[in-house]
């Protein structure tokens, strides 16, 4: 894919010949405990306009807390969330919005029975007339759905179409057109390949990285490191709540990421206890045989 | 904000062509795909049944019948399918007609006032009834259904105790010797000619209120919102669409036409009867339903339950014009309900795929 170039001269550092990237949004050792579990403990990563935060991690690993902080829909409880240079504390989604941080969750927040283009401007409704006679603008609606959708590379036919009658890539893609429309500066990706084939995901990366091209800050979670090292310029991993690994693309490789991601040696000691074929993992034997067979 | 999206390497002209794998959808197709067209065919079908067998439901008169039967179910019907669309039930939406009606004369008649001031009172009895519904619902988040039939409960026996405590008997004290009876008989109850055929005022409210209701479904922001908390509430409350609101105002919109439909059956006459309007709220839902509603929300429209109401119009005078034993009606709309809603499934499927 072409953005494998893309992301390679040490964008972390703004790029040769690009403008120092601008951080747009930073967490400083940002903690969040509920009750007595610390779900996210030490949180530090930063976004920079025109660049894919990666943030990876197994189920559990506080991916979903991280996202909840950001987004406005839970409060950290230690550190600090930084946006453009200003400390802040979001105590809604609201909040997080008027900052111009866009989360497009898994369920994507459509509405299948709704056509696009209501979907595409829904809370946001453009009018025209007065007083009584004030009335939804559909002309002005779904023409520019209509560009923001081509320009996004969507090919929707018929924009009357339930959004519903849609794939899931395509259900995607609306969702992050939408955001980049109504004026987000960070976008937050959920998981957005997690529930699609391969070439859907293949439609869904792409948009991410004209979202990345179009000068957002884009954080991406994902637990496939293949989907993040495509487009991403900085990877963070999380496990159990800590950050295990922060490193910029020049760094690190798509082997030492995938490996990072599914826990190194875990993974490993794994591979062995299952290419043994019919035997009970019994712990020291078993595992001695195998690694002369596996490796 | 989105200028800056711009791909110098794509070229636009080429990713406009149309994607080969969609065919632009016909125009029977996209017909089909309107909620209220199962609906049209099937009141088609009833009108040429009982124009075949029935002499009498040709005559201009008897039309204008039909049309002021479908009007006192289609003008609470209109609410109750926003109510639906917007995704919630109201089993209380019989009952505050025969309220309101009780409220307006009890009020006006036990303190010798001008029955505007009555018809005033129940009005804001009847939204208070709906914002009340309303509120609960989404305090409590428990289902409609629930909260509602409470409602219908403590509505029903206020009907009838207040009334008992205060006649001492079933029905309310006549007004017809009041002020402003006569007027208020005009605004809700009248007859108006149009060409030699009396048509009740009923059915011009309720052509009015369809008319604003689709308006509002299809070319208003709140429309916009009542097909979005209808079709996945948490989805609009995620871009900002004021659910609680939107909710609250569709459960008062029911709390409206309950008030109006029950001005105008305590016009028609001078009192009520206590027990009135229990059942009358499952007639409302079948109308709403008949006409494309969809149970789960997000989906119908206000024209749907006006045909709705109209098929219930033509049958239960037209079964009656046939000379046939009116007895049967219930089954009739047993039958047509569980067809209306197959067939509203099937076309809805159908659209979806096109």
């Amino acid at each position: 894919m072409s953005t494998q170039t893309h992301g390679s001269d040490g964008a972390r550092d703004g790029g040769a010949g690009h403008p120092p990237n601008s951080e747009i949004l930073r967490l400083e050792d940002v903690g969040k405990s509920y009750g007595n579990v610390h779900a996210l403990r030490g949180v530090s990563l930063s976004v920079r306009q025109g660049e894919i935060t990666c943030v990876l991690g197994d189920n559990g690993a506080g991916k979903s807390t991280l996202i909840k902080v950001i987004a406005g829909l839970h409060q950290h409880t230690d550190g600090h969330l930084v946006v453009n240079g200003e400390e802040v504390r979001f105590t809604s989604p609201r909040d997080s919005l008027e900052r111009g941080i866009a989360t497009v969750y898994q369920d994507l927040a459509l509405v299948p029975l709704m056509s696009i283009w209501r979907n595409f401007f829904l809370g946001s409704e453009m009018t025209t007339g007065f007083g009584p006679f004030k009335r939804l603008d559909v002309k002005r609606m779904t023409v520019i759905a209509d560009e923001e959708l081509t320009k996004m590379g969507i090919s929707v036919p018929d924009l009357e179409r339930p959004v519903g009658a849609l794939s899931g890539g395509q259900r995607q893609c609306i969702a992050i057109a939408r955001a980049i429309y109504f004026g987000a500066k960070v976008l937050i990706l959920d998981e957005p390949t997690a529930a699609l084939g391969v070439k859907q995901s293949g439609v869904v990366l792409k948009y991410v990285a004209k979202a990345r091209d179009a000068g957002l800050g884009v954080i991406f979670i994902t637990h496939n490191p293949h989907h993040a090292y495509l487009v991403g310029n900085h990877f963070v991993i999380l496990n159990r709540g800590n950050v295990s690994l922060d490193r910029s693309r020049a760094d690190i490789t798509l082997e030492q990421l995938t490996n990072e991601m599914a826990g190194g040696s875990e993974l490993q000691a794994l591979s062995h206890e299952l290419s043994a074929p019919g035997q009970t993992p019994e712990p020291a034997a078993a595992l001695a045989a195998s690694r002369q067979t596996g490796r | 904000m989105s200028t800056s999206v711009s791909t110098p390497s794509a070229s636009p002209p080429a990713l406009r062509a149309k994607d080969d794998r969609v065919k632009t959808r016909s125009l029977t197709s996209r017909l089909l795909s309107r909620p209220e067209i199962g609906s049209l065919i099937g009141a088609i079908a009833v009108f040429v049944l009982f124009v075949v067998v029935a002499p009498t439901f040709r005559q201009p008169a008897s039309l204008a019948t039909v049309a002021y039967a479908g009007s006192t179910i289609g003008i609470m019907a209109v609410a109750v399918a926003l109510l639906m669309i917007g995704g919630e039930f109201d089993l209380s939406a019989g009952v505050v007609v025969t309220t309101s009606a009780l409220a307006a004369s009890t009020f006006a008649y036990q303190l010798r006032l001008n029955l505007w001031v009555g018809i005033l009172v129940s009005l804001l009895l009847a939204l208070a009834i709906g914002a009340f519904n309303g509120w609960l619902l989404m305090r409590t988040g428990l289902p409609s259904f629930l909260i509602t039939l409470g409602t219908f409960f403590m509505l029903q026996g206020l009907n009838l105790g207040v009334t008992k405590l205060l006649t001492g008997g079933v029905s309310s004290d006549s007004v017809a010797d009041m002020d402003g009876f006569a007027s208020a008989q005009a605004v809700f109850a009248s007859t108006i000619q149009v060409g030699g055929v009396g048509v009740r005022i009923t059915v011009l409210w309720w052509i009015l209120f369809v008319a604003l209701a689709t308006w509002t479904l299809l070319r208003t922001r709140v429309g916009n919102w009542i097909f979005a908390v209808g079709g996945d509430d948490a989805a609009a409350r995620a871009v900002g669409v004021p659910v609680r609101k939107t909710k609250i105002g569709l459960f008062m919109t029911v709390g409206f036409c309950g008030w109006f439909v029950g001005m105008h059956q305590l016009f028609s006459f001078d009192s009520i009867q206590s027990g009135g309007g229990v059942g009358q709220e499952f007639i409302y839902i079948i109308a709403a339903v008949v006409g494309g509603c969809l149970l789960t929300g997000g989906y119908g429209s206000a024209v749907g339950s006006a045909i709705g109401a109209l098929i219930f119009g033509m049958t239960s005078l037209g079964i009656v014009y046939a000379g046939w034993d009116a007895n049967w009606f219930k089954l009739f709309l047993g039958v047509m309900l569980l067809l209306a809603t197959i067939v509203n499934l099937v076309v809805k499927n159908q659209a979806a795929k096109r």
